[in-house]
């Protein structure tokens, strides 16, 4: 079916306006920066460009409140594509995180594939190589018999004909997704080598799909997004320009309906040969000191670039969309300024340098074409055939959108105080803790994601020295000879139940996690996943989360770089579960000190650094209450009792940097052979996972209730058989600033005696063993055959997503 | 020694084949842009993995067409060592230097690993002072690595001891376990008839530092610098 063309623009009518997303003062605040009514393009324009996907209008106020200086910082959050960082010897590196959820939601491969190809834009765009990608994803359950809310059926374990839907529909798109990212990544040759992945009931519809890219620069090679020298050509390089993508700025702006289906026109269709060959062209382009400006069309695409590299660089632009190269006959300029096409540039050269450009893009077969100039009047100015089709200050349109800031209300729901309910079904339970362990190492947010690294190309560019699957990736940088350690991390359900204390434990375990790889932590990127801003809750838990995270890394010293905010993530079954994804980078000095969470000989000893308990108070332990509330939010109470209650566990950012520094202390002296986090399932799932070394199982013998000198982890458990609850609390509890490392046992007392110093709380748990996992906890003796376990842990994720399309038959390496 | 690592659109392990191969001594790899016509300069070619062209229309279906082809068919026919890894093997079998197909992986999805291949060949002019049944340890990385070839080529592979590497397990057995990707016979290697043609699925080129999880890559690069010696020598 052909599409008719309006012969004439649309009038201008409330309704229209509103249509766009803006508000009547919007519109007023238009009028008086044109000093007349816009036109339909630059209707158009403006409710991209003042969209929140664009403006940041409801966060911006919050976002300043994150540290953003540093002595490392090179380019500063917000200043350009993405945050430039110093690693020494005249190298830097640019990194960023950014969301596709919106996209995702209704076509996932696409909509996965196309946010990897523009966070690789934003890098390239500094003058960086991509080194590798990380990525950050939430989805809704994928195990039958998981329930969202009034769909739990009475019947347990039996899914309603509705929940199997929805089951599948999430197993649909989470494969999507996964095959989305790897599409892209592993064709343009940029290695998936981290991240991490959530299931829970409240992304179903909505799943939340964040990508991070680092590359790598010398300091003379950055590259800067603005719009220099009055009369330099303004050349448009890439792909053709279509009708994909329309408005999808906008579109990412609105919350999911039944009816967004119907938005699959905005998701933009990828391809990354394309921008491969646009990454090496641009890369070899700003090597030659062609360019003055370079800026990539992402959201918002032709219309964002003019306007930003001219409100930039204190100029005007001039471009003539009869220029541009187009895909199909007939677009109108509202069409060629909004659409969202993939794998384009704008790219400001030096004047007299015209030649390079054009030899460049031909060698590398890419398209160009020399659209406009720079001018002096600082307006972005459109024509089309000679005529004007849109004529706007640049500055107020690319930085002046209005900012708001949204009453904020705390939710009136009690979430905290369920500590009877934890008490009795923990007493009630049936399940044993030896059936517990093995249902959480099974839980698809805990289990092994092998079934999805292993479709990312992790080794291309040869640097990955730490795998996926430890706590962070390791990735050396041959031709800077610089190790680089980089994770992402956020526990989405602290975070429902006190976005504050979650966002700062996000940023404290992403530290722990690169402490815990042997490095030191030096920025870091976040990428805030919220729901509508206009629903005073929602604006509540953001600006909880940005505060507490903002503090979080001013305690570390890590500033924030840059990053993405992603509001309306909400679908008719309600709002996601808030979701500050922290992406940081640290540095580790030489490799030896490169650490991994898995445990290397038998024999070795286990040491706990940080108490049993986490950072509490002696009193509290005495309190039976207080032992339930230690399960909050934990991910016991999620996975097998079906509760999403009690308040996180805390962190007290002072104790964390104590631990933190000591076990970078003892990885230093060379005496840790393995690190690991404990995070969700607790002590006892970062045990088995350090058990679970890629090239050789081990076992361990651990007794939580020691009596030979050293303090057991709690001390109510050192006689007599505990309750059922006891064991959960000492197993399970989710509690902060916990790392198990494995000594050599020539090493241990020189690694007691340094925690002694540094007044640091540790705990001797026991031995790494064979082929067996034991844990004593009093009276109770715990035994778990190690294959059983890492059966369950290394299989579960396949076995639920390939169950139902019967390729479990297939044996998959 | 020169290496030539032929670079077309699309490649992305060309960056790993010269810094694999410029790891080690006495070898050295220039890249040769697809548009080049000639490689009269160099001892050897190696064609790289990645997705020339984006792999469309079928993985090397489009790179057999670029201009340096040309001059990689002649200069293989007349006796030159060429080495296609991953991709690079793709396009040779599109272009007919070696017979059979890579077809989507059994799994239907992409797979990333780190295989074990056992040498089925000792002496090829790939496998210079591997015995037979040695095992190396190398990355994989491909959604297309399903080696396919009908009876009669089959047969001729296995009569003419051109089956370079096989998938095999830990312990060195050829089982169905140890097979990533479904190639017949686990089939990862195989070489033409007169043996100076080699494709391989798996990554020589990012199995050339242990720091990564293996080194056994550089025994294939410098099987090739032995055996251009020795033929340097027998012509001298």
């Amino acid at each position: 079916m052909t599409r008719a063309e309006p012969t004439t623009d649309p009038k201008i009518t409330p309704e229209l306006v509103a249509k766009h997303g803006l508000t009547p003062q919007e519109f007023e605040r238009i009028k008086k920066i044109l000093g007349r009514e816009p036109n339909f393009t630059e209707l158009g324009i403006f409710s991209v460009m003042w969209s929140e996907h664009c403006s940041y209008k409801n966060s911006r106020l919050e976002l300043k409140k994150f540290p953003t200086t540093g002595q490392n910082i090179l380019v500063k959050a917000g200043e350009e594509n993405a945050g430039v960082v110093d690693i020494g010897d005249g190298w830097a590196i640019a990194f960023k995180m950014e969301s596709h959820n919106h996209p995702s939601a209704i076509e996932p491969f696409q909509g996965a594939a196309t946010g990897v190809g523009g966070i690789i834009r934003d890098i390239f765009t500094m003058g960086a190589r991509p080194e590798f990608c990380l990525n950050s994803l939430r989805f809704g359950p994928i195990e039958a018999g998981s329930a969202r809310g009034a769909d739990r059926t009475p019947q347990r374990g039996i899914p309603t004909e509705h929940r199997q839907k929805q089951i599948a529909a999430n197993r649909r798109l989470f494969a999507g997704v996964v095959s989305g990212i790897a599409h892209y990544g592993n064709c343009i040759g940029i290695p998936t080598i981290g991240g991490e992945i959530y299931f829970d009931e409240s992304f179903e519809g909505n799943p939340l799909v964040n990508v991070f890219c680092l590359g790598v620069l010398r300091h003379d090679q950055l590259a800067r997004g603005a719009a220099r020298g009055v009369g330099n050509p303004v050349f448009y390089v890439g792909a053709e320009t279509g009708r994909d993508g329309l408005a999808g700025a906008a579109f990412a702006s609105r919350e999911l309906t039944e009816e967004s289906k119907e938005d699959r026109p905005a998701v933009q269709v990828g391809d990354p040969f394309k921008e491969k060959l646009l990454l090496e062209a641009c890369l070899e382009l700003l090597a030659s000191d062609a360019v003055a400006g370079i800026q990539d069309m992402g959201a918002a695409g032709l219309t964002c670039s003019t306007c930003e590299t001219a409100s930039r660089g204190g100029s005007g632009i001039e471009i003539d969309l009869a220029k541009v190269p187009k895909r199909e006959p007939g677009m109108t300029p509202y069409e060629i300024l909004l659409s969202e096409s993939q794998e384009r540039m704008l790219i400001i050269a030096k004047r007299g340098k015209e030649k390079i450009v054009r030899e460049i893009f031909d060698k590398w077969d890419v398209p160009w074409a020399e659209i406009g100039r720079v001018t002096d009047d600082g307006m972005m100015r459109v024509r089309n055939n000679g005529s004007v089709a849109a004529e706007i200050p640049a500055k107020p349109l690319a930085d002046e959108a209005p900012l708001y800031s949204r009453e904020a209300k705390r939710p009136t729901a009690d979430y905290a105080d369920k500590t009877d309910l934890i008490q009795k079904l923990s007493a009630s339970s049936a399940k044993s803790a030896v059936e517990i362990l093995r249902q959480l190492l099974r839980d698809p947010t805990i289990a092994s994601k092998n079934w999805v690294y292993r479709q990312y190309d992790h080794t291309v560019r040869t640097g990955t020295i730490v795998k996926p699957g430890s706590d962070a990736a390791v990735f050396h940088i041959k031709y800077a000879n610089k190790i680089l350690a980089a994770t992402s991390d956020c526990n989405s359900l602290y975070c429902s139940l006190d976005p504050r204390e979650g966002a700062k434990i996000a940023v404290a375990e992403a530290a722990r996690n690169l402490t815990c790889s042997g490095a030191n932590p030096l920025a870091v990127t976040d990428n805030l996943n919220f729901g509508n801003p206009y629903k005073p809750e929602n604006f509540w838990q953001l600006r909880e989360a940005v505060e507490g995270a903002a503090e979080a890394c001013r305690a570390f010293g890590t500033p924030v770089t840059g990053g993405n905010v992603s509001l309306y993530n909400e679908s008719p079954a309600g709002v996601v579960d808030p979701t500050p994804t922290i992406g940081m980078v640290g540095l580790i000095e030489k490799e030896e000190l490169v650490t991994t969470q898995w445990f290397q000989n038998e024999g070795d000893e286990i040491v706990l650094v940080g108490s049993g308990m986490g950072f509490q108070p002696m009193s509290h332990r005495q309190d039976a209450d207080a032992t339930a509330m230690m399960l909050g939010g934990s991910r016991y109470l999620k996975v097998c009792h079906g509760l999403k209650i009690g308040p996180p566990p805390r962190v007290d950012l002072e104790h964390e940097i104590k631990i933190q520094h000591a076990v970078r202390d003892l990885i230093r002296n060379g005496w840790v052979k393995s690190a690991h986090d404990c995070s969700e399932g607790g002590l006892a799932v970062a045990i088995a996972e350090s058990c679970f070394n890629p090239n050789e199982r081990f076992g361990a013998h651990v007794d939580l209730s020691r009596s030979d000198g050293f303090p057991a982890v709690m001390d109510e458990l050192t006689a007599g058989k505990p309750s059922l609850l006891d064991v959960c609390v000492a197993l399970f509890n989710e509690s902060q600033s916990r790392i198990v490392i494995s000594v050599a046992p020539e090493n241990l007392d020189n690694a007691i005696a340094l925690l002694k110093d540094a007044a640091v709380p540790f705990h001797h748990l026991g031995k790494v063993g064979a082929d067996k996992l034991e844990i004593k906890v009093g009276d109770e003796k715990l035994s778990w055959p190690i294959a059983d376990l890492y059966d369950d842990w290394w299989n579960s994720i396949r076995r639920l997503v390939e169950s139902d399309s019967g390729a479990e038959g297939i044996p998959s390496l | 020694m020169n290496f030539a690592v032929i670079q077309f659109p699309g490649s992305n392990c060309d960056q790993d084949c010269v810094a694999g191969i410029n790891s080690i001594d006495g070898l050295h790899a220039d890249y040769v842009w697809h548009k080049e016509t000639s490689l009269r300069d160099y001892d050897a070619i190696v064609l790289p993995g990645g997705f020339a062209y984006g792999d469309y229309l079928r993985c090397g279906a489009i790179a057999r067409f670029s201009p340096i082809m040309e001059a990689v068919i002649n200069e293989a026919r007349s006796g030159k060592l060429v080495l296609g890894t991953c991709n690079g093997f793709q396009v040779l079998c599109e272009a007919g230097l070696l017979p059979g197909a890579l077809v989507r992986n059994r799994s239907l999805r992409f797979i990333c690993d780190l295989v074990t291949l056992r040498v089925e060949v000792q002496d090829s002019a790939f496998t210079h002072g591997l015995a037979e049944g040695t095992l190396l340890r190398m990355p994989i990385a491909h959604g297309e690595g399903c080696y396919f070839a009908d009876d009669k080529t089959l047969r001729e592979l296995n009569d003419e001891r051109r089956v370079i590497m096989r998938y095999a397990n830990d312990c060195g057995e050829v089982v169905a376990e140890a097979n990533p990707n479904g190639s017949i016979e686990n089939i990862a290697g195989i070489c033409n008839r007169e043996g100076n043609v080699f494709g391989l699925m798996p990554h020589p080129d990012r199995a050339c530092d242990v720091r990564l999880g293996s080194a056994d890559g550089v025994k294939i690069f410098e099987s090739m610098m032995q055996t251009i010696l020795a033929r340097h020598a027998r012509a001298a």
